[in-house]
């Protein structure tokens, strides 16, 4: 089967993924930093009996995470699976995933679960209601800390209310090549909205890829969130689509060549860095969204799903074995030329 | 005095430095400041830093008196074990009690993170059922406190009833 990344969808040209994770607590137990690993463990078996019987069981895995390697656990961190927080977690977690991986429950992660849900594109709507549809199950069976004042009561109370973090991964390269990112960095926050990197709070936008959302969780439905962060990213979207048009109407010439050069490199450089190989294929994306780069392929081309399997624990995985760093950068440049699509000539 | 960067512009800001050990003070123009900020300050500014430094400034409006302060240093949740201190340190709670536990000294500044202290978003099915039976027997039982005091016992009796039949339906009693 495959996973949600590796599917292609419209009008993902520059929104790449939707994302929505809710946090709930058990009203029985302590909320995790308090918890002791007995009980941590029994609250890990709890859960995951009540999914794996409510689901249709087929659909949903239970993921040992005492057996997962550590190279499998940051691969999963790098795939937007699980938080890095819930790997490094000092008492028994548990992780229940469906095989696309599109939807994940970790448990005992800094609240009770995290319900996750990934959609492809610009689609957080979908994201919710599937979100909702295992919040539902799992509330048939689990007794919720909630507070008719306050909501969802969560160990942090940046969370507290709705403890929903929704978020659209976003990739903004004109945008971000003018300048114009840093100015709708500093207004955004005006909406109650934040925007990190690719990989998380303090990482850069690495191949110009950024996660934007909400930071407000208290006094706004569910609905209202979602829809204060789309209009906001519908503006973003507009602006980056247009600066797109203006580049190549006004520069077309060294666009071109700089996707060209961009495209070359990763065509025939033998060592590339995961920052140079986000770059360059963030370059490719650019192109081949804006009609300059013409594929064999006649299907759409993911790029993104490339940009997911060249990070360090990811290749790794592809390559069925541990590598040194200096070894990595040079599997990375052949992964890459045995995955390029071709262009037409 | 002019700045200590550019020698250029009048210093008009003064900044501390901890340079081994030693403290310090600088003297910058406005621009030059602004250049080197980062370099000053906590590059990371974290949630529970954050979260902390809100509660360090509404504590002192709350609590203005020593006293006070130290009332609300020795409150410690009863069921969890969590201090005020210890939340502060960690900005995270050790169990959903811990929110009335703290509610008086949280309430102020989770109205300054969040804009509003009060949720509008989705209601649990089962547990919200639950509260719903709550909220309509507590409603009933104030009802019926009236009706006792203004002596109309017919009335009284049929809150009683109904306080019963909805005890009895959501498994109250
Ligand atoms: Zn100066
Ligand atoms: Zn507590």
């Amino acid at each position: 089967m495959l996973k949600w990344y590796e599917k292609n969808a419209n009008n993902n040209d520059v929104v790449i993924s939707s994302r929505v994770r809710l946090a709930r607590n058990l009203e029985t137990y302590h909320f995790p930093s308090k918890l002791t690993k007995e009980i941590a463990s029994r609250i890990v078996h709890e859960v995951e009996d009540i999914v794996l019987k409510a689901s249709s069981s087929h659909y949903f895995e239970r993921m040992d995470m005492e057996a997962l390697s550590p190279l499998d656990k940051v691969a999963m961190v790098e795939r937007h699976v699980v938080s890095p927080n819930f790997v490094q977690s000092s008492i028994p977690t548990g992780l229940i995933l469906s095989e696309d991986e599109s939807l994940s429950i970790m448990i005992n992660e800094e609240d009770h679960l995290r319900i996750q849900s990934i959609s492809n594109g610009f689609n957080l709507e979908e994201a919710l209601q599937n979100a909702n549809h295992i919040d539902d199950l799992l509330e048939e069976k689990i007794t919720y800390a909630y507070d008719e004042r306050m909501g969802y009561l969560t160990a942090c109370p940046t969370n507290v209310g709705t403890g929903l973090r929704a978020s659209y991964m976003i990739h903004v390269p004109a945008l971000e090549t003018t300048g114009k990112l840093q100015f709708i960095l500093e207004a955004i926050g005006k909406f109650g909205l934040t925007v990190r990197g690719i990989y998380g709070e303090g990482s850069q936008g690495r191949g110009s890829v950024f996660q934007i959302s909400n930071q407000v969780t208290l006094g706004h439905s569910e609905e209202e969130i979602i829809e204060n962060l789309t209009s906001v990213t519908n503006q973003i979207v507009e602006q980056e689509r247009s600066l797109r048009k203006k580049l190549l109407s006004e520069k077309r010439m060294q666009f071109e060549d700089a996707v060209y050069r961009s495209y070359g490199a990763l065509t025939y450089a033998r060592i590339l860095s995961s920052n140079e190989a986000m770059t360059l294929l963030s370059d490719m994306k650019l192109g081949y969204e804006l009609g300059i780069l013409n594929f064999e392929h006649t299907e759409p081309i993911n790029i993104y799903g490339l940009m997911t399997c060249i990070q360090p624990a990811n290749l790794q995985k592809e390559m069925k074995r541990e590598l040194k760093i200096e070894e990595r950068d040079m599997a990375r440049a052949t992964f890459i030329r045995q995955n390029l699509p071709k262009i037409k000539t | 005095m002019l700045c200590e960067r550019c020698q250029q512009e009048p210093a008009t800001v003064f900044l501390n430095q901890t340079i081994d050990g030693k403290k310090k003070e600088i003297h910058l123009c406005n621009k030059c400041a602004m250049e080197v900020k980062d370099l000053y300050q906590e590059k990371d500014i974290s949630i529970e830093n954050f979260l902390s430094s809100l509660l360090d400034m509404n504590h002192k409006k709350v609590a203005p008196h020593m006293e006070q302060q130290k009332k609300s240093h020795v409150l410690q949740c009863k069921q969890c074990g969590m201090t005020y201190n210890e939340f502060r340190q960690k900005g995270k709670f050790g169990c959903h009690r811990c929110y009335s536990t703290f509610g008086n000294l949280l309430s102020p500044v989770i109205k300054r993170v969040h804009g509003s202290n009060l949720h509008t978003g989705k209601i649990p099915n089962r547990t919200g059922e639950k509260l719903l039976t709550q909220k309509q027997i507590r409603d009933l039982e104030s009802k019926l406190k009236q009706a006792v005091k203004k002596e109309e016992y017919e009335a009284a009796a049929g809150y009683r009833d109904a306080i019963r039949a909805l005890k009895k339906e959501g498994g109250l009693c």
